[in-house]
């Protein structure tokens, strides 16, 4: 079948007539059944799927369909699908079903997306390569011998794979933009609060957010507006009022941007990135935007910061994995304790045994004030620097990642050198504030693709998008 | 927001940091806080592991935090309320689905009443 690669594509086929919805959704059935070997999704939903698309073709032929008519989704395990499998890429979750539908979910399933199924991920969305599932890793589309990136890396590899129009992921350090920079897709991590958590699988919960990877701005932007807003379920969603993202109004003036010193000068930098990056940074000049360099002297302290924090609450968030309530119970646990210990020892693979462990170590006492306390004061020193940066600039900008996709296995033996793949994305999580990674260059050493990260002030997200937008439709920009 | 750098590294807690070693006893005790087992060569590679990521999150000390209030919400919302009313979200039989072991009414657990240490 064609590819599609844009929802107005679709919409325009399917009222063309050039196709139906049904015949959109088996293409992309047939698309993930021919990429089987990238190990992308964990379940299809295919006669459902199909069902559905029968139903929504109905109501685009009356005339009465919904915004997201035609919309072809898949979600990464870590979000709740009522009646669905969910399990966070952990043994720990076997055979466990959802109860209930994320409000993510449930906003997409009333705007008439499809669910086509869920995706590989790290688990418990902890790992920057996909390296971590308990189900074997996510090979990169563009190069099966490297990584898609991590932790949403079935999300960023089946939107690069054609096996669906849009993917959600969450990103807690930079889980949606990385492996979109690694797998040349656009990702967009919303504000914090912007988008109900309720419903996704705990791992940080003060940094934690659901957002979309996509062929393209528009989409992301469409599908951000659906799930975007208040909700009841979640304490923490904003009230504030959701901006039509993908109207693009307004996103045409000029800017005043900055770029992190920080960024450019970091010794991780591959040369090339850093050299198509100084280029962006020129034609953005002659475009008419100011760009100059600010200062973020504290970047190196960014990712411990984001490791005591995360690891602490993971710690906490994990606790409920106890063999008993849900979820997986060891054959060896013969009273109360063996339940708890045995159960989470074969149930938690090696990486989110180590981030407990950390975690429980940061929050102990005697160590507290040292690390958890001291990492929460360090995080508001980031938060009010960030604050004031964009007092005065619209947007900041660095590399998403150092370099392209690395291959498979050459981070494994090191989690600190694999926690530093996150040194530029998570600056926009202990803020919290939006981010995209734009797939804008492709490396000149082996073609793969690699993004820029444009950040914006909190709930700005129309402003960010809408210049993202204009940045992926001139073609000047792009390598 | 600059001197928070230069000043540096002193601070009462800095001690605690020279001291802080990684041996197999706090393994242990954090192993048994989280609820988890390492044996052996799993032990080893913890430890080597969590010395490596000790020394990592050490260097935040090199800030000056003197005077800055932990951030503890990143959320502006504030006084979220909802009226108190008992909703029934979820039935018994729902709750009790996912459970590995389970009869109609309840959760099965192994047997509680015993004290493993007096086996």
């Amino acid at each position: 079948m064609k590819n599609y690669h844009s929802l107005s594509e679709i919409q325009k086929a399917i009222s063309d007539g050039e196709t139906t919805l049904p015949a959109v959704v088996e293409g992309y059935i047939q698309n993930i059944s021919n990429s089987k070997s990238l190990n992308i999704f964990l379940e299809t939903f295919e006669g459902e799927s199909l069902e559905r698309a029968k139903e929504i073709q109905t109501k685009i032929s009356e005339g009465n369909a919904s915004s997201l008519a035609g919309a072809v989704i898949a979600i990464k395990d870590n979000l709740c699908y009522t009646g669905h499998k969910v399990g966070a890429a952990s043994q720990i979750l076997n055979g466990f079903e959802s109860l209930y539908s994320a409000t993510a979910i449930k906003r997409l399933l009333e705007e008439d997306a499809i669910i086509i199924g869920r995706v590989n991920c790290d688990e418990f969305a902890m790992g920057g390569s996909n390296e971590n599932s308990s189900f074997g890793s996510v090979l990169n589309p563009l190069n099966p011998e490297y990584v898609p990136g991590g932790s949403s890396g079935g999300s960023a590899a089946a939107v690069a794979s054609n096996c669906c129009l849009v993917a959600l992921g969450s990103d807690t350090g930079g889980s949606i933009r990385q492996p979109a920079s690694f797998c040349g897709v656009v990702g967009v991590k919303p504000t914090y609060g912007r988008v109900s958590r309720h419903g996704l699988i705990a791992f940080a919960s003060s940094f934690d957010q659901i957002g979309p990877l996509a062929h393209n701005v528009e989409d992301a932007s469409k599908v951000l507006e659906v799930i975007s807003g208040k909700d009841d379920m979640d304490t923490t969603s904003s009230s504030v009022a959701v901006d039509k993202y993908a109207t693009f109004d307004g996103g045409t003036g000029k800017k005043k941007i900055g770029y992190i010193h920080e960024c450019i000068t970091n010794e991780a930098l591959d040369s090339d990135v850093k050299a198509k990056h100084l280029e962006l940074i020129d034609k953005l000049k002659v475009q008419g935007h100011t760009v100059e360099a600010v200062n973020l002297e504290e970047l190196k302290y960014l990712v411990p910061t984001y490791y005591v924090l995360t690891t602490a609450e993971a710690s906490s968030n994990l606790s409920r994995y106890d063999g008993i309530h849900y979820g997986y119970r060891s054959g060896e646990a013969t009273d109360i304790e063996s339940t708890y210990t045995k159960s989470r020892t074969e149930g938690f693979g090696d990486e989110v045994k180590r981030r407990i462990i950390l975690g429980t170590f940061v929050l102990s006492s005697g160590y507290y004030d040292a690390y958890y306390s001291k990492a929460q004061k360090v995080r508001r020193i980031i938060k009010e620097k960030t604050e004031k940066l964009f007092e005065e600039y619209d947007f900041l900008m660095s590399p998403t990642t150092p370099s392209c996709a690395f291959k498979l296995g050459a981070n494994t033996g090191d989690p600190i050198k694999m926690y530093l793949e996150d040194i530029f994305t998570v600056h926009a999580n202990l803020a919290g504030t939006p981010a995209v990674s734009l797939p804008l260059f492709k490396h000149s050493a082996h073609q793969l693709p690699f993004g820029v990260q444009f950040m914006s002030a909190p709930f700005e997200e129309k402003a960010l998008l809408g210049f993202a937008h204009n940045l992926m439709n001139t073609p000047s920009l792009k390598d | 927001m600059r001197q928070h750098l230069e000043n540096g590294s002193k601070s009462a807690s800095s001690i605690k940091f020279a001291l802080m070693k990684v041996d197999e006893q706090l393994i242990d005790k954090l192993a048994k806080l989280s609820r988890l087992e390492f044996k052996d060569a799993d032990k080893e590679a913890i430890l080597k592991d969590m010395e490596r990521m000790i020394a990592f999150v050490d260097q935040l000390e090199e800030l000056d935090t003197e005077g800055v209030e932990p951030l503890i919400h990143v959320s502006e919302e504030v006084n979220v309320y909802r009226p108190d009313e008992v909703t029934e979200e979820l039935t018994q039989e729902q709750a009790l689905k996912n459970a590995p072991k389970h009869d109609s009414f309840y959760f099965k657990v192994p047997k509680v009443v015993e004290n493993p240490d007096d086996k």
